[in-house]
């Protein structure tokens, strides 16, 4: 270290500290703006017809998002019935089994798949499901958000499986019970609330995603019963709304915007006080 | 773990049992290891399908498909050089903003901040990351560009107008505005990586420093910053490749005009962009394998760049991450 003169050091010293400070002071900020911008367009339109009526035409005033809430419900049940199992069950292996050699390649293959751009699911499976079934329907917007929830999840269940004390497989091991018996019932167990965690948020993470549902389950201004014709969902109906040229349309926007983001942020929050015990400790 | 012990004089049903659940341990690996191979195979899948899909764009045009800048779809020719420039530059533009801020904040997460004001940043930090991009892009549209291009854009014009990357009039919607959505959008990724590589940087390296009369600053820099140098390398890259692959913020705010501009006032559009808009207009079939082969060469791109961002943080990473034996 040169010699620098002392009160020189000092002053760069607490320089340094303040634009750090100021850093991550800016770096929260477009959190705090979109929240109070979302509160102060959207409250006026968030009350009890937008949660059960339909979209109106353009020009009436009123109608709602009914639709396209349950839609989005729908299309995340579909996701996870296919992404939790294939999630989890690969993350136990990950966590439980395999060489180091092919683990570090599966592992590697999650993370990159969690970097592929949502459009790029989209179109992947607009090739694989929509063209075949010739339309768009709520399957493939399901399937979309289930493939891209299996890295997430596997990665999740790994970290925590990862977690639980080797000496629980050994007690139960020693006590004669076959080792799948011993992942499932002692390993997956104590870690039930970590996998659950990384479910809840995999699912608040698709809950906001557009992209890949542009082409597959392609939006819809009606109900739907049958998981074959295309489906309405929040962001979609977000996005339609933000880029339309309606005064009306735009307020509706701001509305589900604000819908969304309360109940995306709802479970961020919720699973952290949840699993706040873990996070104390960790300094 | 090697399954079960016989033990001598055990009854017959025992026996039978223990056999029973013999062949449950070969199943369940199977199951779990068919599981685990599915990312492997998705990665596969959803390279052929772009490959396959963009047989006919690229036999008809070849290389010159990425350096052609004519988009054409009245008479079917397609270059996607536009999408390319715009991807990269507002990429590029997004690392600048977000690099040095996400840097500091990491850093004051882990070395300046009071212990009490360290989980609640940290809490917001990842709530910001799960704001969806339609909802930025909302804003993006109705808050951000109007405020930009009545307040920072002349400024900047006025003060940097002799660059011709400031040149030109104020739509609102350009490259610029893209670059900054996208910069809000990785700002959270990159903090949080960075956090997780500095606080794995052992505090012997700072307590050295310390102890040669550094002060916090001095030891942040020479301690910390350069054990931490390739890992944060690797935050960076990451952060890289999520703004190669955004879509919907900067779709709404990008302005989505397919030229090559030098000033950043001017409106552009992004590999994922002219995808999201244009593929469900697609009339003809060498129309859709061109916006198939736009999708191919981002897949490509964004491969390339999480590896790199992997083997990175990896190699920093190797010591410190826990993995039972």
């Amino acid at each position: 270290m040169k010699a620098a003169r002392y009160p020189w050091r000092k002053f760069k010293d607490r320089l340094m500290q303040l634009v750090m400070g100021g850093c991550a002071m800016l770096v929260i900020a477009p959190l705090g703006l979109v929240f109070f911008h979302l509160v102060k367009s959207g409250i006026s339109a968030v009350n009890w017809q937008f949660f059960t009526h339909l979209p109106k035409p353009v020009g009436e005033a009123g109608g709602g998002m009914a639709n396209a809430i349950i839609g989005s419900l729908v299309l995340l049940g579909e996701a996870a019935l296919l992404g939790v199992p294939v999630g989890v069950l690969g993350g136990v292996y990950l966590s439980e089994y395999g060489s180091n050699r092919l683990n570090f390649w599966i592992r590697f293959s999650a993370d990159i798949l969690n970097g592929v751009p949502s459009i790029i699911w989209g179109i992947v499976v607009y090739a694989l499901v929509v063209i075949p079934m010739k339309g768009f329907s709520a399957l493939a917007g399901g399937l979309v958000l289930g493939l891209m929830m299996i890295p997430l999840i596997m990665r999740t269940t790994e970290e925590v499986l990862i977690l639980v004390p080797n000496c629980y497989r050994e007690a139960g091991t020693a006590l004669g019970i076959s080792q799948w018996r011993v992942v499932v019932q002692i390993v997956m167990r104590t870690a039930l609330r970590g996998t659950v965690t990384g479910i809840l948020l995999a699912l608040a993470r698709m809950a906001g995603e557009t992209a890949p549902l542009l082409f597959t389950a392609f939006g819809n201004r009606f109900w739907t019963h049958d998981l074959t014709n295309p489906i309405a969902a929040l962001p979609l109906q977000i996005f339609t709304y933000a880029i339309s040229p309606y005064d009306d349309w735009h307020r509706q926007a701001w509305a589900g915007a604000l819908v969304l983001l309360l109940m995306v942020t709802a479970v961020n929050v919720g699973v952290r006080v949840l699993t706040r015990d873990r996070m104390t400790e960790d300094p | 773990m090697n399954g079960t012990i016989a033990l001598p004089g055990e009854s017959k049903a025992a026996a039978a049992r223990i056999g029973k659940w013999r062949l449950g341990d070969p199943l369940f690996k199977w199951l779990t290891l068919a599981m685990a191979l599915v990312v492997v195979a998705l990665i596969v899948i959803i390279g052929f399908v772009l490959f396959h899909w963009s047989a006919l764009a690229r036999h008809k045009f070849g290389w010159g498909f990425l350096v052609s800048s004519e988009w054409n779809p009245v008479e079917d020719r397609y270059g996607a050089l536009p999408f390319i420039y715009g991807t990269l530059v507002s990429s590029f533009l997004a690392l600048v903003i977000a690099v040095p801020l996400s840097l500091a904040t990491a850093l004051f997460l882990t070395e300046l901040a009071p212990r009490w004001l360290r989980q609640p940043l940290t809490v917001l930090i990842e709530l910001l990351a799960a704001v969806p991009s339609v909802i930025l892009g909302l804003w993006g549209i109705f808050v951000m560009v109007p405020w930009l291009r009545m307040h920072l854009f002349p400024a900047l014009r006025s003060a940097f107008g002799f660059l011709p990357l400031f040149k030109g009039p104020l739509y609102g919607v350009c490259m610029l505005a893209g670059g900054i959505i996208v910069a809000i959008m990785i700002l959270p990724i990159i903090t949080s990586v960075s956090r997780e590589i500095l606080r794995s940087v052992p505090n012997l390296q700072r307590e050295a420093a310390y102890a040669l009369g550094a002060t916090r600053w001095e030891a942040i820099r020479v301690a910390v910053l350069s054990h931490a140098r390739k890992g944060l390398f690797g935050a960076v890259i990451l952060g890289l490749g999520r703004a190669l692959g955004e879509t919907m913020a900067v779709t709404m705010v990008i302005g989505n005009r397919p030229e090559i501009a030098l000033s950043l006032f001017a409106p552009g559009y992004t590999m994922a962009s002219v995808i999201a808009n244009e593929f469900a207009e697609a009339t003809t079939d060498v129309y859709l394998h061109a916006l198939f082969e736009i999708g191919l060469v981002l897949l490509g791109v964004t491969l390339i760049v999480n590896a790199l961002a992997r083997i990175l943080m990896n190699a920093m990473a190797g010591a410190n991450v826990t993995r039972r034996a």
